[in-house]
């Protein structure tokens, strides 16, 4: 039933944003003879002080008992306007916002016809709040402890973070090391600090810490819950060696039979089928790949097995589920390159010395396949040419990806410098379409890229790279000269764009939190609000979330971190109290109600006949309201009569 | 005579649709100005009934918009929304409704220009079917 109740009515100009096509005076005159409402009246801003002091004024003054703001979305507002009907006295609840901005005065031009839609938007927003009922946020306890998902810079970041701020954290890395792609690089632009020397060491504290949990060789496999109280579990995959017993002595991998292309080394050497993914591995150990090993039973090879003194390796090992409890998450799980075969005109896969940039900071690295040496795959020489080229499958959205993948400028200059403190008498050449060298330090590395290393760049797409007489050749153009350019280069190195980690497709299903179309994990608002996912709870670090380099990375990881602590700083959460609820009167115990709810919050009360709600797991989304076929269910200030009435009113004398 | 000008009800989530319709907003994008949105929480709050009670009261379109499938904020909502939906509009033409009067689209936070196109282009569409006249005494009789 409608109450009869005493609205106020608060209608903002935003400057000339919504002023300039939406007619204020005449919406604030038009409500003010709208039933109910006993007061009617506009301002320049609300939102600053002196309109929220309007606002509280005006509700003690004309004793109001509900209040429309018709302002901008409720996404920026409606927490503003709420607090201080509350500081009137008013419960929070009894406060609307009709956006007459975004989706009013901002997309129409004809004044006439945004003034009559943003009375009916006003109106709606009358009819709602004369039905709206006073509501207490809801409380729920919070389990103080933390998942990070993946285990690269990012991860590792976060996770540290937090642990260091005093909370229990439980770190899940897929592969059998932490590290992520950052222990695979050589030098790190634009300071040229050797990758490994400054990540090994928080790898490692990680690894000591007493509040982390480090789970490798393991993928999250299901979460149930809700911010403050999710359920997860964790698939440990076998590795079917001990890693407390293991000492590293590398005897099983010599015996075993198999080789197979080192992931670390991204296939340009082999390693065992059981193996050691990096000398500084953590943890450290070996781990055995059991889909290369022959079977895992003794009589098919059992070599490792025999040869293992402290006997560390033990075939019976089998998959763990792991279940925790945790307050937050955390998501770090980074990226992969673009699939090179889809670059087939750059000869990927086809010729040995068309290499992708993670291979070369391989090359690069003094713990690479040749030490260091900068050296062809296919014969093993010192290569006098390199063709770098840039945005390769971005910045290309007829074939690729439309967006830029933000750290290739950067990593090239880098490889191109680095390949010449390597081959001092040797020519680096880099086809570029824009140079990117925004962030600090990066412009000047660049330019001391070309001015004292003598990188030659030229700006242009390579049109076609192919094999002749041991050498690369690369066709291209320079856009700037408009010449054809041809180079018979000794190798080649693309600059892959960057994609989402495979798999984080199928955990953004398992967490249920949004991707982009690029299939990034999509951030709750992208200026305002850029870890946090749409997912109260949960909560974004690095490359999911979209491309950045490493300084980047680890201030979003710590972001990520601090809103973690900030949520565990206090000892319970509230629920938004706009929740489904039954009226045991009208129920009649069908139960239709109870599979339409995704968060079991809807439960048969077998004494009673009816079915109840939990409130603190239901999460308001009014699936099962709808689906009620008596009326008995309702959503609190989203009741049927509200809606129909707010119908009515939009089409009010239009019939 | 003024051209026919549809009334549009236009229930959007609010985690998507109504997000995507704010960032038109923030884009400055225009579109017509015949739909008015109610925000629910979820596309799953919207009942059939309060679709055919925007018919019946004087709706000449009526439009849904919700996550992208998969995308839901609350699983699978939207989902639900779909095949209610699809079962909606298959009951309409016996209420003398043409079912492309009433429309469900998926709409993301990010797609501000999906809901300018979706937006224009039902309203051109509802604004060719005309006016809904809806006939006396409920529909025609159903397959009898």
């Amino acid at each position: 039933m409608k109450n009869k109740k005493r609205t106020g009515v608060f209608v903002c100009h935003c400057g000339i944003n919504i002023a300039g096509t939406v007619d204020v005076k005449k919406v604030a005159a038009t409500l003010a003879k709208h039933e109910g409402v006993v007061l009617a009246t506009d301002y320049v801003y609300m939102c600053s002080d002196p309109g929220q002091k309007l606002i509280i004024e005006s509700i003690k003054e004309k004793n109001l008992d509900s209040v429309v703001v018709a302002c901008c979305s409720p996404t920026l507002h409606e927490s503003t306007f709420r607090k201080a009907t509350n500081m009137a006295g008013l419960n929070p609840y009894q406060c609307e916002i009709a956006n007459i901005r975004e989706q009013c005065s901002w997309v129409h031009k004809d004044k006439a016809k945004a003034t009559t839609k943003a009375i009916k938007i006003t109106k709606s927003i009358v009819e709602k709040v004369q039905r709206n009922i006073p509501l207490e946020p809801i409380s729920v306890p919070i389990t103080k402890r933390a998942l990070v998902v993946g285990g690269g810079i990012s991860g590792i970041q976060a996770a540290l973070d937090i642990a260091n701020g005093g909370y229990e954290v439980i770190l899940v890395e897929r592969s059998p090391s932490i590290g992520g792609h950052m222990i695979q690089l050589s030098e790190t632009f634009p300071t040229l600090d050797c990758s490994q020397c400054i990540l090994t060491p928080k790898m490692v504290e990680v690894s000591k810490h007493p509040n982390i949990k480090l789970l490798t060789y393991s993928e999250v496999q299901e979460i149930s819950g809700f911010v403050g109280n999710f359920k997860v579990k964790i698939l440990k995959k076998p590795t079917y060696v001990d890693p407390d017993v293991c000492t590293l002595c590398g005897e099983c991998a010599d015996v075993c039979p198999v080789v197979v292309p080192n992931e670390f080394d991204l296939g340009l050497t082999g390693r065992k089928a059981i193996y050691i993914p990096f000398p500084q591995a953590i943890p450290a150990a070996y781990t055995l790949d059991s889909d290369h090993c022959p079977g895992l039973v003794p009589i098919a090879c059992g070599k490792c097995i025999d040869v293992c003194e402290p006997k560390a390796i033990n075939y019976d090992m089998r998959p763990q589920i792991i279940e925790e409890e945790v307050g937050a998450i955390v998501v770090a799980t980074g990226y992969d390159l673009y699939e090179k075969e889809r670059m087939a005109e750059y000869g990927y896969g086809r010729i040995p010395d068309v290499l992708d940039g993670l291979q070369f900071e391989r090359l690069l690295s003094a713990s690479g396949p040749t030490k260091g040496e900068v050296l062809r795959p296919s014969d093993h020489r010192v290569p006098k040419e390199v063709v770098f080229i840039q945005c390769c499958g971005s910045r290309d959205p007829e074939l690729h990806n439309a967006y830029c993948s933000k750290i290739c400028c950067m990593y090239t200059a880098k490889h191109a410098m680095l390949y010449k403190h390597h081959v001092p008498d040797g020519q680096a050449y880099v086809f570029y379409i824009d140079i990117r060298s925004g962030g600090k330090g990066y412009e000047e590395f660049v330019q001391r890229a070309t001015e004292e290393d003598g990188v030659v760049y030229l700006r242009g797409k390579v049109s076609k790279v192919f094999q002749e007489n041991g050498k690369v050749i690369v066709w291209g153009v320079d856009t700037l000269s408009g010449k054809d350019i041809q180079i018979e280069a000794d190798m080649v190195v693309l600059a892959m764009a960057i994609r989402p980690s495979r798999g984080a497709a199928e955990l953004a299903k398992i967490l249920k939190i949004s991707v982009d179309k690029d299939g990034f994990f999509s951030e709750a608002h992208p200026k305002l609000r850029p870890v946090e996912s749409m997912v109260s709870g949960m909560f974004l670090a690095g490359v999911a979330q979209g491309p950045k380099d490493i300084p980047e990375t680890v201030s979003q990881a710590s972001g990520a971190a601090s809103k973690v602590l900030a949520m565990f700083s206090s000892d319970e959460l509230t629920h938004d109290p706009i929740v489904a609820e039954v009226n045991e009167e009208i129920c009649s115990g069908c139960k239709l109600c109870i599979p339409q709810c995704p968060y079991e919050a809807r439960i048969f009360d077998e004494q009673k006949g009816v079915v109840i709600v939990n409130e603190v797991l239901c999460e308001g989304c009014g699936a099962c309201i709808a689906a009620c076929p008596s009326g008995a269910a309702q959503q609190r200030n989203f009741t049927d009569e509200q809606i129909l009435s707010m119908v009515d009113t939009i089409l009010e004398g239009e019939k | 005579m003024a051209e026919f000008e549809p009334k549009i009800v236009c229930f959007a989530c609010n985690w998507c649709t109504s997000a995507g319709a704010d960032l038109a907003g923030t884009s400055r994008m225009e579109y017509q100005p015949n739909s008015v949105i109610i925000r629910v929480m979820c596309s799953s709050r919207v009942d059939p009934q309060h679709v055919l009670w925007a018919f019946k009261k004087g709706a000449d379109g009526v439009f849904i918009g919700g996550c992208h499938p998969g995308d839901c904020h609350y699983q699978d909502g939207n989902y639900k929304t779909l095949r209610r939906i699809k079962l909606l509009k298959k009951l309409l033409g016996d209420f003398g409704i043409d079912p492309d009067r009433l429309r469900l689209e998926w709409v993301s936070a990010a797609e501000g220009k999906k809901f300018v196109n979706v937006m224009n282009e039902f309203t051109d569409h509802i604004r060719k079917l005309g006016k809904l006249e809806l006939p006396e005494n409920g529909g025609p009789p159903s397959g009898e």
